[in-house]
């Protein structure tokens, strides 16, 4: 006992921390044997259809459901007026506005929820809901946000008119939602009027949508009898809707049971709570029978959840060679008709002062304008904390278009303002303290993985080439996040600080059962939570489950978003450990007649210090714990919960690079390569960090390349459907290279940071900053995204460059 | 009531027959009338290939064909993939190769991928990903799910797989 070999060999059985193990969750799904919602079939449960608006804004002038109703199947038809007695025909909503359940009157936005047609089956259901006849007055709409606070602009939200604010400050038009500032204005002005060089550039961030495969939905079962609610639904974040339902309909929260299931990607798009899921839950309360309810894509895409739509000003001052010195972001922010934004109660424009990036810039200053027009409610986090890819989007091409400025490289820009290591902590001019952090390392280690200089010398031959058919692009991102939300003094939704939990018992044998207040989607929770503690505890991995997702079974949690299962649910699971840990060297301490002072710990055991022979496995405690053999006092039983309150975000970052071959005659953009290094502190799993990181650079590719929710002047959607909508195929998808640094989280008991948004985040930037960099020798200094075939082009015949 | 048609099929090798009227599509028929909800639905349109079965050796999207157009044949859901307890080489590498992560695209994925191999038991990279461009995953980024295509077809032609 005791030999290295031995403690090797017992370490690889825990297959803890560290190791790539295979993941727990994939032999239901390979069996094709996963509950998704749709999967749950209850009797007697009837179907959902959803009548939307054609306009984008109109008065209803009448609603006639009669045609509907005498259509084979249906059994009623839900509008406003019918939950308007149950008062729930609005609700509030995560952004401190009210959204209209079914429509109240008028719609604001195309495809707004009208009514809800409920019949036997989902055929029967979309007969009705084809039958329900809605007589509209359409009325003036506004499309762009740079027109909605016009003198003369139309007021989209007649409801709250005369409201002086909604959650968030003073209003001060009535399609004026909130302005947000953070940092000192006059200091970073003086920056900018004492600069020897200022770039200025408006950058775009399209809406676009995160688009899960799986669209939302839910079944919501009220038992008369017992009046307990019961809902099946797509969600991240059980908890937090299990509060929100428990507020709309004055059901005890202890009566409603919100169950997560298994779910088909979220990214970010099943944070909210929809009128949909609403909706079905009234009808369940009134009919007593389960209501399924279940969008279609174009649903999907056109009404729940759309992100980003943040129109930027950057601007940068600094020295002539390139120092910033002064930094002024602004947005303009397109909300849609409600502001169902999801942000934590104090941070109305999300994590946005994260702007700062990877850079010590001594003055700042970031201010956001929230305005409504005629588009769809959202403005969630598509696979990124809140705002924080709006805030890296600009970060990263601005730092580009002041090197082009300055006549500096663009790796050599980044290194002349990255925040050194030897600084962190960091505290940045927005007050955000940037945990710890090795950015150098990182992108020099990426530089001479690609032979960066090398590149720039591929790329100067080829400029200087007459007979080239391609131009070539190097693209750099060298981001922070900032993740894991959030310490509950800075991070509340609805008043409830964002924490999270975790409960773990085991068993006299040895089995593990642990819950947690997160939600996978995807993430691998099973195995990763499992590993955490079969390292802290010296248990197998094999045997330790790990639940979420039901609400009766699981201790509170704010849910999986904003990369914080890791930062935040992570920790608690270590910390749950370690008092079972704790509990457990005192009862090893008893058992071999020593003070606790006297063990050590190895891997799966307490040991004598000096005799090794004398050890307890974790094993065996665990059958002490359940008999009398423990200390005089002692509860028997080895169970614990910890709810973590993380004393700081954490701050992933990476450095990454791309490049891109833009054919001059046709606009396609080929990426011929793509390296990508990230830091997310400890790893748990190698494997699973991987292939979060194939993931989100794979839908930052469909963000920077082409996903784009455009609308025509009256408000119509052109491209809800996958027919219109980019989501890269297997063919179009890029390889990638992925690399990584650990530089472990200082505040965090594992030191892990959280990793899944990263690629996200950081990829959307480096794409479009290699495809500017093709242009960059013709002076061009940015193009919004999306880069398609089409707009590329557009700029190759605007500069000439497509002549043959 | 629509008219109602008698439909059998073979399904996952069991005789199987329904009622259904003209309109019903095979997916709805699959998962709502015969249990077989391993095939998803992810847009109704085609695009996304979470609902693809193999229809009488060939994949097809159960989203836009008609049950009554099935009477007859023989289908192939990602149930019928595991033979007498033992999972299908596909699905073995998918699980190895981390294949998959929420595994909404995972059932039509694989039984997908179940056809391009007997169709080309040796694809190239390039093969592979023509090949399941029918198929969106918004997770791994394919770049996984091609490594588990090339494993399973190693295996594969190192020891074939009775036909399922």
């Amino acid at each position: 006992m005791g030999d290295l070999s031995d403690v090797k060999e017992r370490e690889d059985k825990l297959q803890g921390m560290g190791t790539s193990l295979l993941r727990k969750e994939d032999a239901k799904f390979i069996r094709g044997q996963g509950t998704y919602v749709d999967d749950i079939k209850l009797p007697g449960m009837l179907f959902g259809a959803v009548v939307r608006s054609p306009y984008a804004h109109a008065r209803i002038k009448s609603i006639n459901k009669a045609k509907a109703l005498a259509s084979p199947g249906v059994v009623a038809v839900l509008t406003a007026d019918d939950l308007k007695p149950v008062n729930l025909h609005w609700m509030p909503t995560l952004g401190g506005d009210v959204q209209a359940v079914l429509a109240d009157k008028k719609v604001c936005f195309q495809m707004q929820e009208v009514a809800m047609v409920l019949a036997s089956d989902r055929y029967a259901a979309y007969d009705g809901a084809a039958l329900v006849e809605v007589d509209y007055e359409e009325l003036p709409v506004i499309v762009d946000p740079k027109k909605a606070m016009a003198k003369d602009a139309v007021i989209i939200r007649e409801d709250i008119a005369d409201k002086k604010e909604v959650g968030h400050g003073p209003r001060t038009h009535p399609n004026h939602i909130f302005t947000w500032e953070a940092g000192d204005k006059a200091a970073a002005d003086a920056a900018f009027a004492k600069a020897e060089v200022t770039v200025r550039e408006e950058i775009l961030n399209p809406r676009v949508h995160p688009c899960p495969l799986e669209t939302c939905g839910c079944v919501a079962s009220f038992n008369k009898a017992t009046g307990y609610l019961t809902v099946y639904m797509t969600t991240q974040a059980p908890h937090i809707v299990r509060t929100v339902l428990a507020m709309l309909s004055g059901i005890a929260e202890s009566k409603i049971r919100v169950v997560g299931g298994d779910i088909g990607g979220g990214f970010g798009n099943k944070v909210p709570v929809y009128p949909g899921y609403v909706v079905a839950i009234v009808a369940s309360i009134v009919t007593g029978l389960p209501i399924k309810w279940i969008e279609s894509r174009i649903d999907n895409i056109s009404t729940t959840g759309f992100a980003r739509d943040y129109h930027c000003v950057g601007e940068l001052a600094a020295t002539k060679d390139g120092v910033v010195k002064g930094l002024r972001f602004t947005a303009l922010a397109d909300h849609g008709a409600f502001n169902s934004h999801v942000s934590a109660t104090k941070l109305p424009a999300g994590l946005f002062s994260i702007c700062t990036g990877s850079y010590a810039i001594p003055n700042a200053y970031a201010r956001v304008d929230a305005v409504y027009t005629n588009k769809a409610p959202g403005g969630v986090a598509y696979r990124c904390s809140l705002r924080v890819t709006e805030a890296v989007y600009l970060i990263e091409r601005m730092m580009d278009v002041l090197a082009l400025k300055v006549g500096v490289d663009k790796a050599e820009i980044r290194r002349r303002n990255f925040v050194k290591s030897e600084q962190f902590p960091y505290t940045t001019s927005f007050g955000w303290t940037l945990d710890s952090g090795a950015y150098h390392n990182a992108l020099e280690k990426v530089l001479k993985a690609v032979d960066y200089d090398g590149l720039r010398r591929e790329q100067a031959a080829r400029r200087a080439d007459p007979k080239a058919t391609s131009l070539m692009g190097i693209g750099i991102a060298t981001f922070t996040e900032i993740v894991g939300a959030g310490p509950t003094k800075v991070c509340d939704i609805l008043g409830i600080g964002l924490f999270d939990s975790c409960e773990i018992r085991v068993h006299p044998t040895g089995g593990v059962i642990a819950r947690l207040g997160t939600m996978t989607q995807g993430q691998g929770h099973s195995t990763t939570y499992a590993q955490i503690i079969a390292t802290e505890l010296g248990l197998p991995a094999s045997d330790i489950v790990v639940e979420e997702g039901d609400t009766d079974k699981a201790p509170y949690g704010a849910g999986t978003w904003g990369s914080r299962s890791t930062p935040v649910s992570g920790a608690a699971t270590a910390q749950a450990s370690r008092k079972i840990k704790d509990k457990a060297k005192k009862i090893a301490a008893h058992a071999l007649e020593v003070s606790e002072g006297d063990l050590e710990w190895e891997i799966d055991r307490f040991k004598v210090k000096g005799n090794p022979t004398r050890a307890k496995t974790m094993k065996e405690i665990c059958m002490i714990s359940h008999t009398s053999n423990i200390p005089a006092g002692m509860e028997q039983g080895l169970n614990a919960v910890a709810y973590y309150d993380p004393p700081n975000m954490t701050f992933p970052f990476g450095a990454y690079l791309c490049v891109v071959d833009v054919d001059k005659f046709t606009g396609e953009v080929n990426v011929r390569r793509f390296y990508a290094l990230d830091d997310c502190g400890t790893r748990i799993n190698p494997m699973i960090i991987e292939g979060q990181i194939h993931g989100g650079l794979t839908e930052a590719f469909a963000v920077a390349m082409g996903q784009q929710i455009p609308f025509d002047e009256n408000g119509n959607h052109v491209g809800n459907s996958l027919m219109d909508y980019f989501l890269p195929t297997a063919m179009e998808t890029p390889k990638w290279e992925t690399d990584h640094t650990v530089t472990p989280c200082p505040h965090h008991p594992i030191g892990a940071k959280g990793v899944a948004e990263s690629p996200h985040v950081g990829g959307i930037p480096c794409f479009s900053n290699a495809v500017i960099d093709a242009f960059s020798h013709l002076g061009v200094t940015h193009m919004d995204m999306p880069h398609t075939a089409y707009r590329v082009w557009q700029t190759l015949g605007k500069l000439g460059v497509n002549q043959r | 009531m629509a008219n109602m048609h008698d439909v059998s099929f073979k399904l996952n090798g069991k005789n199987t027959s329904v009622k259904v009227e003209a309109r019903e599509l095979l997916i709805y028929t699959l998962r709502e009338k015969l249990a077989h909800t391993g095939p998803h639905i992810g847009c109704e349109t085609s695009h996304c290939g979470a609902c693809t079965v193999d229809l009488d050796g060939m994949s097809v999207k159960s989203c836009t064909v008609l049950t009554v157009q099935c009477d007859g044949s023989e289908l192939l859901t990602v149930e019928g993939l595991e033979q007498g307890g033992v999972l299908h080489a596909i699905q073995q590498a998918f699980h190895e190769e981390h294949g998959l992560q929420c595994g909404y695209c995972t059932p039509g994925m694989l039984t997908r991928a179940y056809r391009l191999l007997k169709e080309n038991p040796n694809p190239s990279e390039q093969e592979i990903r023509y090949g399941i461009a029918g198929n969106l995953c918004r997770c791994t980024g394919y770049q996984n799910i091609v490594k588990a295509v090339q494993s399973a077809a190693k295996k594969l032609a190192a020891a074939p797989a009775t036909a399922a």
